[in-house]
């Protein structure tokens, strides 16, 4: 530990990361750049079902102007799969390989950023192809025993190695700065966006022994049956950490990014390094908050997971103070005064402000109804219901997204080297979705509680209930705005890549903290993950070990369905 | 590591709403007796059909004021799809699905369980109120997924 102890880090106020005047080459950019078109795209594919998904609620049927679509599920499964799962991995392997190399003042590896872009537009390739065809109508949580075609299943498994291609990536250049800086902290930019994808890389083990271990082999013939509780259980080993790995992305640009934009400072250095290594330890043994309902798994175990889900909301009320405290030295330094005078003084013009502090409020909702569904006792009134959605159209389908567009608003220019097209206009876009989301959240949450079901064609529905209708008007007018806002900002971004002014483009922002790193003690440890690695593998196996003695060997004795 | 003192409240309070919250997600499942499904038996998938007790489904009064109802899910209905109870007895659903995941939840209650091929679900609840109840499959099942329903009428 000698090197560590005598570590130093920046005086408090300065830049942590690197000087500014940071650049990528021109070749990593462009790659950088089409993994973004290459996310968006699919998300311009993912809402257009999705406003026939919010008509539906409102009893509306539009599918008849799909030329092609072969059924709901077809479209909802299109859905899921393009906005939850392909923009996500597309947004963070572009997005945090640039903070990363901005933290680290450094260029990424070439060949393994072509291989992780390439892997991703493969696997887009593929399972697009099961999708569009009809051969995989089994939504994106694929429950064996429907049973979808081996391209969706190989599909999905690329998009997966893909983010393991860009960890790897990460992980070298990470290790050539240590090298040229012993004894250093690691600037805090990288250090979050490393952890991301640490945090991910043993999540997404679960997923992967699903899929290549059960679905794939059994969709090839080469097993005869598949075994539902168990397929489902290692989905939602991965299934709730994934949510971490859309949203902590985000919380790098509100951590990191969003204080510089509004002329303010992160609050803490340290604070910030602990909430991203508890995010690492607690985001995985807690999947069985989302089988609550399920047979064929103990009570006890799924206690077990409620107190662990309980404790990963902890990181995120402590990300409320740091970031309402960054937002606030802004709204101060600009003006602002009062207990809540600052929030109105935050530069609302600026679309990349606007979308994500619009995004921040967004998520209050998320994380409460959030911690609603971990409860496991009221989780009975709402489990499956079209809540389920509301929650997460609150996170995903707000925070998360309209996170993702305000980057954009900035990272796109900055890889281009064009200025941002349309920008009153993109306050506006910003504006009209988040006043969408929330009419369509409001729909789904108070039908959920009405026993509406999720991911159902209501609009052809052979039951409903008269107190599901006005829900689904709020549905449909939030759906039908939320569509408008993701046209806009399509628009916008397609206008700014063809025509945006071309010259100087501003900087990416880095935000300074006010309490830098410590220089010594047990806090150096966080910077080698390993422990946290340590630690977080010791409860997964607490969480999942008794489980597994108990249950395994697997039965693969179901039969495949392939009815959609 | 050096916390601010407003920080430093703001996580105390954070960790003490917390431990309410879970707190009364204990108190209502071991004062209230809200419990939920645990390991209630497996059976083979290809052969439910003859399997008791899913040989024969239905509603059955088992000792005075306590009834059982045996139910299965299948693509795209439930067996039986009528079931009725009477009003303030202790009902126990056992229900399993006979092809791919299903769901069975009765709107208005608390009564909200996975049906999954393999694994028997059971579940108890009393009806207070005489009325009629959706029977619900909240899973998708395929593509006639949003005409499974069924009713449960309290009597």
């Amino acid at each position: 530990m000698s090197t560590l102890t005598a570590a130093r880090s920046a005086a408090p106020g300065k830049d942590t990361t690197s000087a500014g005047g940071f650049d990528l080459p021109p070749s990593q950019k462009a790659l950088i750049r089409w993994n973004l078109y290459l996310g968006f795209s699919a998300l311009a594919f993912g809402v257009v079902h999705g406003l026939a998904q919010a008509l539906s609620y409102g009893g509306i049927d539009i599918l008849g102007w799909f030329p092609g679509l072969k059924n709901y599920y077809q479209g909802l499964t299109i859905h899921g799969v393009f906005n939850a799962i392909v923009l996500t991995f597309a947004f963070a392997n572009g997005f945090l390989a640039l903070t990363t190399a901005r933290g680290l003042g450094r260029k990424l590896h070439d060949g393994l950023l072509h291989a992780a872009f390439w892997t991703l537009a493969a696997g887009i390739a593929l399972a697009s192809y099961a999708m569009f065809t009809g051969k995989a109508s089994v939504l994106y949580t694929f429950y064996a025993p429907l049973q979808a075609h081996w391209s969706y299943y190989l599909g999905l498994a690329l998009l997966v190695v893909s983010t393991w291609i860009t960890s790897v990536n990460l992980f070298i250049t990470l290790k050539a700065w240590r090298k040229e800086h012993p004894g250093e902290r690691i600037p805090l930019l990288a250090f979050v966006s490393v952890a991301t994808y640490i945090m991910w890389d043993i999540a997404s083990l679960g997923i992967a022994a699903e899929v290549v271990g059960l679905l794939l082999p059994w969709s090839l013939g080469l097993v005869s049956g598949s075994d539902p509780l168990l397929s489902r259980t290692l989905f939602w080993f991965s299934g709730h950490p994934i949510v971490y790995f859309w949203l902590l992305p985000a919380y790098v640009s509100w951590y990191l990014m969003i204080p510089k934009q509004v002329g303010g400072r992160l609050f803490s250095d340290p604070v910030t390094r602990v909430v991203f290594s508890l995010f690492v330890l607690l985001s995985i043994p807690v999947g069985f908050h989302h089988q609550y309902t399920d047979p064929g798994i103990t009570q006890s175990m799924k206690v077990i997971h409620a107190i662990l889900t309980f404790g990963v909301f902890f990181p995120s009320l402590i990300t409320a103070f740091s970031v309402v405290s960054a937002l606030e030295d802004g709204g101060k330094a600009r003006g602002g005064r009062g207990l809540v005078g600052w929030f109105f003084k935050l530069p609302w013009g600026d679309p990349s402000v606007a979308a994500q502090v619009l995004a921040m409020l967004t998520f209050v909702l998320g994380g409460i109804t959030g911690l609603i569904n971990a409860s496991f006792t009221v989780n009975r009134v709402v489990h499956n219901t079209s809540w389920v959605p509301g929650h997460f159209h609150m996170t995903v389908g707000s925070a998360v997204v309209m996170t993702f567009m305000g980057i954009a608003y900035w990272m796109v220019p900055w890889l281009k080297g064009r200025k941002l097209w349309g920008g009153k206009l993109a306050v506006v876009q910003s504006w009209v979705y988040f006043i969408g989301v929330m009419a369509l959240a409001r729909g789904l949450i108070s039908a959920g509680l009405e026993g509406a079901p999720r991911r159902t064609f209501l609009a052809g529905a052979t039951y409903g209930k008269d107190t599901w209708q006005l829900a689904g008007y709020w549905s449909a007018a939030g759906g039908t705005l939320m569509f408008i806002g993701a046209m806009l900002f399509f628009l916008i971004l397609l206008m700014t890549v063809l025509t945006g002014k071309k010259g100087e483009v501003a900087e990416i922002p880095v935000t300074t903290t006010i309490q830098p790193a410590a220089r010594a003690g047990w806090e150096l440890r966080l910077d080698q993950f390993r422990w946290v690695v340590i630690l977080a593998l010791i409860l997964i196996a607490i969480a999942y070990v008794p489980f597994l003695v108990e249950y395994l060997p697997a039965k693969l004795t179901v039969p495949a369905f392939k009815i959609f | 590591m050096k916390i601010h003192k407003y920080e430093k409240a703001f996580l105390l309070l954070s960790g003490v709403i917390l431990v309410i919250f879970l707190g009364a997600s204990f108190y209502a499942a071991l004062g209230m007796g809200i419990m939920l499904p645990s390991r209630d038996g497996e059976i083979d998938v290809r052969q439910v059909r003859t399997t008791p007790p899913f040989d024969n489904p239905g509603v059955r009064e088992v000792a005075p004021g306590v009834y059982e109802v045996v139910v299965i899910g299948q693509a795209w209905s439930f067996l039986p799809q009528e079931i009725r109870v009477p009003a303030g007895a202790e009902v126990t659903f056992i229900a399993t699905s006979a092809d791919v995941l299903h769901g069975f939840n009765i709107e208005g209650t608390r009564v909200n369980v996975m049906l999954i091929p393999g694994q028997i679900s059971k579940v108890t609840h009393r009806f207070e109120k005489r009325g009629e109840h959706l029977l619900i499959c909240h899973e998708y099942c395929g593509l006639g997924h949003h005409m499974m329903s069924g009713k449960v009428i309290v009597e």
